[in-house]
């Protein structure tokens, strides 16, 4: 009943190419938000300095996404899975094993980038719609795997971890909100240049090659499947790292805070923030932290429509996310300057 | 060897929902090469609307009836409105689509009917069946009504003018709009349908689970899983996917040691990637040679 031959080349791609230059900020717009995440803290609260806090920790996670996607075309509706298993290794290794919080996130990091390598495996095999689909079984499945009885002694089953809260090092008169917040903005500037330098590499030219024709980039000689899975496995790294911070800032982890929807609250700010645009992350991280706060004091259970309909709206107004919303905003200013 | 028929038998009735479910799914990846993921909620908001008019006094065959015409004609509605001016648009964007319209419908459903468990009647009644003590009469009834549908989608697909132009749009669109099939409606049609059957599906399984808005969320892994081992190119192929499915759950439910009701949706992933890496094409579908 359907056709057997599939024409590649007339074909749409997966996910719109994004030029390389595109996908940073300018040196100047750069600076200037750095010194906004540096100074804003010291003027506000500590329950907004927390939410601060976690604004970075889902950027990183997005950003996470937004390499996969963005940079080698593949989707994923299971970055919770991963978040879940970053978080919950920083949490195991803190409260169980009395590791420093600090010397979780690596271990995080490599736990998940191994993860999420071998995930890739079989994701390999797979392309589009069966990949997002594969995925989205995985990050079902995970809070149920959580819970196993088996892992209880280490996982605390349905019950989760408390975490403890890490004080502010060397005796710094600093809250422990705010302590956590320049240690997680230190981690995720990092990243951001490490994600940054990557995209500009070898490697990130490799993926995007992948993006935008597998194809042609097996004939120019890229390692389709090693540079895949690698994709998968980077970004697995990173998201869990984000869920080990997320771990310390929560100080709590449960099976059910990492369900299908983080994974898809976190999809959703990757399409918002633009795909392929790593600073966009943070925008939609913003969208993915805020809005459901505003919906649900309209209304509880409203926040799923709130989102569903402002992801329709970006879907069909502003297809590029944010980095559109940015490049108008530029041409603004652009012309209000040679007035 | 008692419990062994009988545990083929519920898996039997289970995988009924599961072949409905599947079968919806691939009506639509058919149709437009997508996968829908509010395809559960679909049949989870059509159940409600059953409900619903039963509440209000609609005997259970004529809310059944009338459910299924709304999801047939909100399906025509969805596809006009959201995913028509999709169509040419990356797979990214169908996808965030899906999971938009995933997270309004629960949303919505939530927000009208609460998020509160609810009873939901069977027309079959659940005494033993034929007296026998391995099947219910919903249970049977549940097969009974699904081979119903598969046959009369046979004859639709293999016998109708209509059946033949929805292959042919699916399959080669160019040479159907060449030969004068339209094929952008035969597009809404193959939505409206799927929504019709997953309305069914939904009316079905709700006195098993209950009614919910989440109740599809298993049910719609277990579809993915039976079309996936089926072949997502093949209605056959994602109904006999939806039985295998079935009894192999509760097999593996009642056999292997340590899986119990916790380890449900693991299983499904499992199969999910077993299938995808064993054999990508699903026991009945062909695969896809790309031409360059």
């Amino acid at each position: 009943m359907s056709a057997a031959i599939e024409d590649v080349v007339t074909e749409a791609p997966a996910v719109e190419a994004v030029p390389k230059r595109a996908m940073t900020l300018g040196t100047g717009t750069s600076l200037v938000m750095l010194a906004l995440l540096l100074l804003v803290p010291l003027f506000v609260k500590n329950f907004i300095i927390f939410q601060l806090t976690m604004l970075l920790i889902y950027g990183v996670a997005v950003l996470a996404l937004n390499i996969l996607t963005g940079g080698s075309g593949q989707f994923s509706l299971g970055q919770s899975a991963f978040y879940a298993v970053g978080a919950y290794t920083s949490a195991i290794l803190m409260e169980q094993f009395n590791v420093n919080y600090a010397l979780t996130l690596p271990v995080a990091g490599v736990i998940c980038f191994a993860f999420g390598f071998l995930f890739g495996q079989p994701a390999l095999r797979l392309s589009g719609v069966y990949l997002a689909l594969a995925t989205f079984a995985l990050a079902t499945a995970m809070p149920q795997l959580l819970k196993l009885g088996f892992f209880e002694k280490w996982t605390g089953g349905v019950q989760g971890l408390v975490v403890t809260k890490p004080d502010a090092p060397f005796g710094l008169p600093i809250s422990q909100d705010m302590w956590l917040y320049y240690f997680t903005l230190v981690i995720t500037i990092a990243i951001y240049l490490f994600s940054v330098n990557l995209l500009r590499s070898r490697s990130g030219r490799a993926f995007m090659a992948i993006r935008d024709n597998e194809i042609a980039a097996s004939a120019m000689g890229v390692d389709v499947a090693l540079y895949k899975t690698l994709a998968f496995g980077v970004s697995a790294g990173i998201t869990g790292v984000a869920g080990g911070l997320g771990a310390i800032a929560v100080q709590f982890v449960a099976p059910d805070s990492y369900t299908i929807t983080l994974a898809i609250s976190l999809f959703l700010g990757m399409v918002v923030g633009g795909v392929g645009w790593l600073p966009g992350s943070i925008v939609g991280s913003a969208f993915i932290i805020f809005v459901p706060n505003i919906a649900e004091g309209i209304s509880k259970g409203l926040s799923g429509a709130v989102f569903g309909v402002l992801l329709f709206l970006v879907i069909f107004l502003v297809p590029h996310g944010a980095r559109q919303v940015a490049i108008v905003g530029q041409q603004l200013i652009g012309r209000f300057k040679k007035n | 060897m008692e419990l062994f028929t009988n545990q083929i038998l519920a898996g039997i009735a289970t995988g009924a929902i599961y072949a409905c479910m599947a079968l919806a799914v691939v009506m639509i990846y058919q149709a437009i090469d997508h996968l829908n993921f509010a395809q559960g909620e679909m049949a989870m908001f059509s159940t409600f609307i059953s409900w619903q008019l039963m509440q209000w006094g609609v005997p259970y065959w004529g809310a059944f009836v009338l459910a299924v015409v709304f999801s047939f004609a909100g399906g025509v509605v969805i596809e006009r409105l959201l995913f028509k001016p999709l169509a040419k648009a990356p797979i990214l964007t169908n996808v965030a689509g899906f999971i938009a319209l995933f997270a309004i419908i629960n949303s919505v459903a939530g927000l009208i009917w609460d998020f509160t468990i609810k009873q939901y009647p069977t027309p079959f009644g659940s005494s033993p069946f034929l007296g026998s003590q391995l099947i219910s009469t919903h249970q049977a009834g549940m097969i009974g009504v699904t081979v119903l549908l598969l046959t009369g989608l046979y004859f639709f697909f293999q016998f109708t003018r209509m059946g033949l132009a929805m292959r042919a749009a699916a399959s080669l669109p160019e040479s159907a709009r060449l030969v004068g099939v339209n094929t952008s409606w035969m597009i809404a049609l193959g939505w409206a349908m799927a929504a019709a059957i997953g309305s069914i599906a939904g009316m079905l399984i709700a006195p098993v689970v209950f009614l919910e808005p989440n109740m599809m969320g298993g049910v719609l892994i277990y579809g993915f899983a039976a079309a996936v081992l089926g072949g997502l190119t093949s209605p056959l192929g994602a109904v006999v996917g939806g039985f295998l499915v079935g009894v192999f759950e509760n097999l593996a439910g009642t056999y292997i040691p340590g899986v119990g009701n916790e380890l449900k949706l693991p299983i499904a992933l499992a199969l999910i990637i077993t299938v995808l890496v064993v054999k990508p094409a699903g026991l009945f579908g062909r695969p896809i040679v790309k031409r360059v």
